[in-house]
């Protein structure tokens, strides 16, 4: 399945995944295990192109935390799609330690999933079947009520029809009030 | 009680029209089972034995009359004319068909309801004290916080996928009438020396295959950080709670691993850095969902009517009922009336469609329209005027929801058991149904006293057999159905777990061994002592001696 953002569009992923044994390419974005920017860090740090951190199911916000301005890519890998240590993982990436690069789900992904996803600060996702882009597109709309703060912003039940967060303190609270 | 608003309705309708969809492509065969699972399970449909089972979400047991009678029009439209309600105040439709239930979850959300959440490893439908907003000595109404839960745990986008199921209870008396620390989080309202309202935070109770009871993580939590702390408990546990072993994988298991005190503390500091004004909901927010709560119009009465009183004189079994089934009301003149959903010889829980639709014009008559589910499996109209007691009485015989045996022997927990369920190991409700034949004598039942018999039909505990003054829980042994007694669990606010008595009885010798703890308790008990002090005066030894005497 290709790679798609969640505006529903198919997107060219620039992005090499590197094997821990492979060696480096001269220039161009790459993404790296966990492991491999421990052994490594120095020498990618010296890589001509962006870099990306690919981290696995078990692998925690906390572990990446310091170096999170090295990176323009996170991927966050779902094991199982009833794993959801990843939902944690990419709010605190987001909003604890205020990860502003791609962030993206990978491994077991399902359509039934991305709005849980995009709420917890996912902006990418590569979907582990075939699914048509129209279906995705309507998978993204499927609820358009929330009841509580996530990565997405909103934070709480008068400020919770989605696309429509402008943050706290807005004055829509007070009007969402007086119409109930 | 809560109404739901324009957007609480939007999301219900949303989720309908999500599920239906999620049914279409699992029947055109887009969906694997395996995918369809988990979508389905959060929508509270499961497949049993011999068929699907929809699982009805009774946020906190509150319903309003025009919600019974919806139930009961389900009952009787989509399913065979009954419904069961369940240990955590919701209901269980046994019969829907696959291609049904998006349909009946299109109907439940005309009158505001839904099935969200009532299964699956998210957060479940939240649960409270069943006699909330009349229970004497209460803090504040606890609904109040349970509507707060469950809009926050609705759909919670990074809840949805937890190790395990996840089930929080919230009681607001002294009494625990919400079994608190049997449940993952059990969290009590009451106020710090100066005067604020906040939260006693129990986390890690739980029954199954590894009953523990819950410990208190923080003895008193600001009200207005409920969310927060939630939610740093949450994440705690759904980024360490194993994933590997099902049975390992309820909190109560991660608490016990990494210990109470570390547990604590890695809840405090991930609490300290959430930020809380995000989370935790507006003072103002929290007013308008109090407001919902707010006491129904009682009147001024006093608190002796002479009808009353007169009745109870003259009537020999309207006085047996009040005795049994009728609980003190905060407000003067007004009571509690438990509906007993346990008639002698019948199956605990069950109610017909009929007796749905009347319970539901007696709410209306009596009891300002609402009707609780108890986590006892029985229904209670809460805010009666004594001097109606006696017409609600008689009306309540006719229906056969009059059996005066509220937390008496014969009002017996059962789960569904392997007449329903796909995970048992033998038969609860038969059981049941014979051990209530048996003790059906009223009298008898009177002079036995306050008796919580609780039978599970295998390991995983639904009929809450570990906190049963008397547990039964069904056991396979080479393909015959044996159940093993425990004695001396409680889920009230001196919960115990059950202490295993000896080996197992035959199906054939269960009934005889429950008369028999019964009797031998009768025999050694000093007046006014309740079964389960008597336990606890004299252990085990006494009843296994007679138990298990002439072997």
């Amino acid at each position: 399945m290709p790679l798609i953002d969640y505006a529903g569009r198919v997107l060219d992923d620039p992005w090499r995944f590197l094997a821990d044994d492979e060696a480096l390419p001269e220039r161009g974005p790459i993404a790296v295990s966990l492991a491999r920017w421990r052994a490594e860090r120095k020498t990618l740090l010296r890589h001509d192109g962006p870099l990306g951190l690919a981290l696995k199911g078990h692998e925690s916000a906390e572990h990446a935390a310091g170096d999170l301005e090295q990176f323009g890519l996170i991927t966050l890998e779902f094991p199982k799609f009833t794993d959801g240590r990843a939902y944690s993982t990419a709010r605190l990436l987001r909003e604890r330690h205020g990860y502003a690069g791609e962030l993206r789900a990978v491994g077991a992904v399902l359509r039934d999933q991305l709005q849980f996803l995009k709420r917890c600060g996912f902006d990418s996702f590569v979907l582990a079947d075939e699914v048509a882009l129209g279906e995705i597109a309507r998978a993204l709309k499927e609820i358009t009520v929330v009841y509580q703060h996530a990565a997405d912003g909103p934070r709480w039940t008068a400020e919770r029809s989605l696309g429509d967060h402008a943050g706290p303190g807005d004055s829509a609270i007070s009007k969402a009030y007086r119409a109930n | 009680m809560y109404r739901y608003t324009d957007q609480d309705r939007q999301l219900v309708r949303e989720r309908v029209e999500q599920f239906r969809d999620q049914v279409r492509r699992r029947l055109s065969g887009a969906l694997s089972e395996e995918e369809f699972k988990p979508l389905r399970l959060m929508n509270g449909l499961y497949l049993q034995l011999h068929a699907y089972m929809l699982r009805v979400a009774i946020p906190y047991g509150t319903l309003s009359s025009l919600q019974l009678r919806k139930l009961a029009h389900i009952a009787r439209r989509y399913d065979k004319g009954y419904g069961h309600f369940t240990t955590r105040q919701n209901l269980q439709f046994n019969w829907p068909t696959l291609e049904d239930t998006p349909d009946i979850l299109a109907e439940l959300a005309e009158v505001d309801m839904h099935a969200i959440q009532t299964s699956g490893n998210c957060i479940r439908n939240v649960t409270a004290d069943h006699f909330a907003g009349a229970a004497a000595g209460e803090i504040e109404d606890p609904r109040i916080w349970c509507e707060i839960i469950r809009q926050w745990s609705t759909l919670h986008p990074e809840f949805s996928f937890l190790p395990r199921k996840f089930k929080i209870a919230v009681s607001a008396t002294e009494q625990d009438r919400a079994a608190l620390r049997v449940h993952d989080i059990g969290v009590k309202l009451r106020r710090d020396d100066t005067g604020a309202i906040g939260f006693e935070v129990m986390v890690g109770g739980g029954q199954g295959r590894t009953p523990v009871l819950a410990k208190t993580i923080r003895p008193f939590l600001p009200a207005e950080r409920l969310l927060s702390y939630l939610e740093a408990i949450l994440r705690v546990y759904n980024l360490l709670g194993r994933r590997d072993n099902l049975y390992k994988s309820r909190i109560k298991i991660l608490v016990d691993s990494v210990g109470p005190e570390e547990f604590t503390r890695m809840v405090e500091e991930e609490w300290r850095q959430i930020p809380h004004d995000r989370v935790d909901l507006p003072a103002e927010e929290v007013e308008r969902i109090r407001a919902h709560f707010a006491p129904p119009r009682f009147e001024h009465l006093s608190e002796r009517d002479p009808g009353f009183e007169l009745y109870r004189r003259c009537d020999h079994g309207f006085a047996r009922w009040v005795r049994a089934n009728v609980a003190w009301h905060k407000q003067c003149g007004y009571a509690i009336a438990s509906l007993s959903l346990k008639p002698h010889g019948g199956i605990p829980g069950d109610a017909t469609a009929e007796q749905m639709d009347a319970v539901a014009d007696l709410a209306d008559r009596y009891s300002f329209g609402e009707i609780r589910v108890t986590h006892e499996q029985n229904l209670a109209l809460v805010h009666v005027r004594r001097r109606d007691l006696y017409e609600l009485w008689k009306a309540l015989v006719a229906l056969e929801l009059a059996t005066p045996n509220i937390g008496l022997a014969t009002d017996i927990i059962a789960c569904p058991g392997l007449d329903y369920c796909s995970l048992a190991n033998a038969r609860s409700i038969p059981v049941a149904q014979r051990i209530s034949t048996a003790l059906q004598n009223i009298d008898r039942l009177g002079q036995i006293g306050e008796l919580k018999i609780k039978i599970s039909g295998c390991i995983n505990a639904c009929g809450h057999h570990h906190v049963g003054h008397i547990g039964i829980l069904g056991v396979d042994k080479k393909g015959e159905e044996f159940y093993q007694i425990t004695l001396g669990g409680s889920a009230d606010e001196q919960a115990a777990l059950g202490e295993i008595i000896g080996p197992a009885f035959s199906s054939e010798r269960v009934v005889w061994a429950v008369e028999t703890i019964i009797d031998t308790y009768l025999k050694l008990r000093v007046p006014e002592e309740r079964f389960l002090d008597t336990y606890r005066r004299l252990g085990l030894n006494p009843f296994k001696e007679t138990l298990y005497a002439a072997h």
